[in-house]
């Protein structure tokens, strides 16, 4: 038994070691200039061009696409439990083909579309919508990317949820006390799933901050794209502002295994897949 | 009283019965209409573009498979098999080191390590990218802390090459692992260790002739999982090494941000079609043996 003891502690110490010691010397190396201690790095983050419009841009697209996916996804799972059981392959296939389709294979099917416009499109009223989906101030077309790469955990949370809850003697309730079919989806089923959405919204969250993918090669300048751009000429800084950038995706994905119980986010087939 | 409401129970449900139909089409629509356009037209563009050869002096384009060859020659084969080597190498390390430190955890009593152990696992599978990439490059990078304190450039070593970004990507394919398997390693029963040490039978032969073939589906299902995650990483590799080593990702952002030959676009979306192909071959590995683990632990 001893023997097994020591062997796990050996273990788990080589595990720590691994993966602690990388955070750690992230920080060292983002405080010590010529041996001295110094929060120069962070401080001089915020002054340093596009820090607030990358980060502003990144928690934009983040907050629409957590928006489309929970008016998208929300109605389907609800009508799924509600009596369309028939529809449930349908959805399930829709929201796992994602997974198929790595990221940067998505984006070149992507880019391959948007140049469609000039290309072809050039006299019809479909051109406009393509140039306006570029906006450079808000790209729409990364939040329809997000939306689909955030489908496979979304739905996978949202239906957890549900499984909880059921759904339809609670709808049969709300109907007979006199309420309308939207208020009893508002009133009665979507406080019951406050846990599946906050789940879904976070996991979406997550997603959108650390996308750099599909922002790159589309061109454009979200928060972990600037990260990579400045590394070039501040490497300290660039260090730094990853640093904060996993705290805070941190502290969002543990209030989130708080808030859901007591195991983190069970990461799913989807997010292996694509995240990296 | 009663009678009223019963009559207004049945009057409110008999309509809703027959009305559940078109919401339940009605509220899945949107779904799928925007998956359609989102997800379908840019998978199209790309199946299509795959075969699709543009020829340069008369602008005329035709069908044919000419790109998909293409991708599976030269640089570009060498760039898939420099993926497939490091998410095959990666991926084992991963499901080998992640089995251990499962199993350190599983076994260990303590409720408060094993919960530490995956709520840590849960977000650290989670961390990926350009964070990833920039804590090892201030750790073990040209200036790195510890390339620095231990003199690690003198031993040869280099973070932007093949056995780096190996290094790297056990970060978070471990955790992965971790939260695979602990299900599957939970289902094993101390009863079956006690039958199988009862009929006289050693540690190594418990794990030869009971465990490894239960843990088998799960072992090979984590594995793949991890290929699949390994194979569609390109944040990481492209925020650390650049294209100094040969991987799909790198040589498709390549050609899409048009660092190649004109006429190559569609070279860079072949091998699109080739990763998919790759990454369906995986699901359609994983799904099936998911399920099949799946019976142990019910």
């Amino acid at each position: 038994m001893a023997r097994l003891n020591l062997w796990r502690w050996a273990v788990l110490g080589l595990a720590a070691l691994y993966f602690l010691v990388p955070l750690g010397a992230s920080v060292v190396f983002s405080v010590d200039v010529n041996d001295e201690v110094t929060f120069d790095a962070y401080s001089r983050i915020v002054a340093t061009g596009g820090f607030v419009s990358s980060l502003v841009l990144a928690l934009e697209l983040a907050a629409a696409t957590i928006a489309l996916v929970l008016l998208l996804l929300v109605p389907a799972t609800v009508a799924l439990r509600l009596g369309a059981p028939r529809l449930r392959p349908v959805v399930e296939v829709v929201c796992s083909l994602p997974l198929v389709v790595p990221p940067i294979a998505f984006v070149a099917g992507i880019s391959t579309v948007l140049k469609w416009g000039p290309d072809y499109l050039s006299r019809t009223p479909l051109f406009q919508t393509i140039v306006a989906i570029q906006n450079p101030d808000f790209p729409f077309v990364l939040v329809l990317a997000y939306v689909v790469m955030a489908l496979p955990f979304a739905y996978r949370a949202l239906d957890a949820g549900l499984r909880a809850v059921d759904v339809p003697t609670l709808v049969e309730a709300a109907r007979s006390c006199g309420a309308s079919p939207a208020q009893a989806l508002l009133r009665a089923v979507l406080p019951n799933l406050r846990g599946a959405l906050l789940n879904a919204s976070f996991l979406t969250l997550a997603l959108v901050l650390g996308e750099y993918t599909v922002a790159h090669l589309l061109g454009y300048q979200p928060f972990a794209v600037w990260i990579v751009d400045i590394s070039g000429s501040q490497a300290q800084m660039s260090v730094a502002v990853s640093v904060l950038s996993l705290l805070v995706t941190w502290v969002l994905l543990l209030a989130l295994a708080a808030l859901s119980g007591r195991r983190a986010p069970s990461r799913s087939v989807s997010q292996g897949m694509t995240t990296p | 009283m009663t009678d009223a409401l019963t009559r207004a129970g049945t009057a409110t449900a008999a309509p809703s019965k027959r009305r559940r139909r078109a919401p339940g089409w009605l509220a899945v629509a949107p779904l799928l209409v925007v998956t359609a356009i989102a997800f379908g037209i840019p998978a199209l563009a790309m199946l299509n573009g795959a075969f699709t050869v543009k020829d340069q002096a008369t602008g005329a384009t035709s069908y044919s498979i000419s790109n998909l060859t293409g991708s599976l020659q030269g640089a570009y084969l060498t760039a898939l098999l420099g993926s497939v080597k490091l998410s095959a190498l990666s991926a084992a390390i991963s499901a080998v080191l992640g089995l251990f430190l499962a199993q350190a955890v599983v076994t260990s009593r303590s409720r408060a390590l094993r919960e530490a152990v995956l709520t840590a696992s849960g977000v650290l599978a989670n961390f990926g990218g350009v964070p990833l990439a920039f804590a090892f490059v201030a750790t073990l990078g040209n200036s790195g802390v510890l390339t620095q304190r231990l003199a690690l450039k003198d031993t040869g070593w280099n973070l932007y090459s093949f056995s780096g970004l190996t290094l790297v990507y056990l970060y978070f394919l471990i955790p992965l692992m971790v939260l695979t398997i602990t299900p599957a390693l939970e289902g094993l029963r101390t009863q079956w260790r006690e039958a199988a040490q009862n009929n006289g039978a050693t540690h190594a032969q418990y794990w030869r002739h009971v465990a490894l073939p239960v843990l088998g589906p799960s072992l090979l299902g984590g594995f793949v999982l991890l290929f699949g995650s390994a194979f569609a990483a390109y944040a990481t590799a492209a925020a650390m090494v650049g294209s100094s080593v040969p991987l799909v990702t790198l040589q498709i952002a390549d050609a899409l941000s048009g660092n190649v030959l004109v006429g190559q676009e569609n070279v860079a979306l072949a091998l699109s079609l080739d990763m998919v192909l790759v990454a369906g071959l995986v699901m359609a590995v994983y799904l099936p043996l998911q399920r099949r683990s799946v019976r142990w632990l019910a």
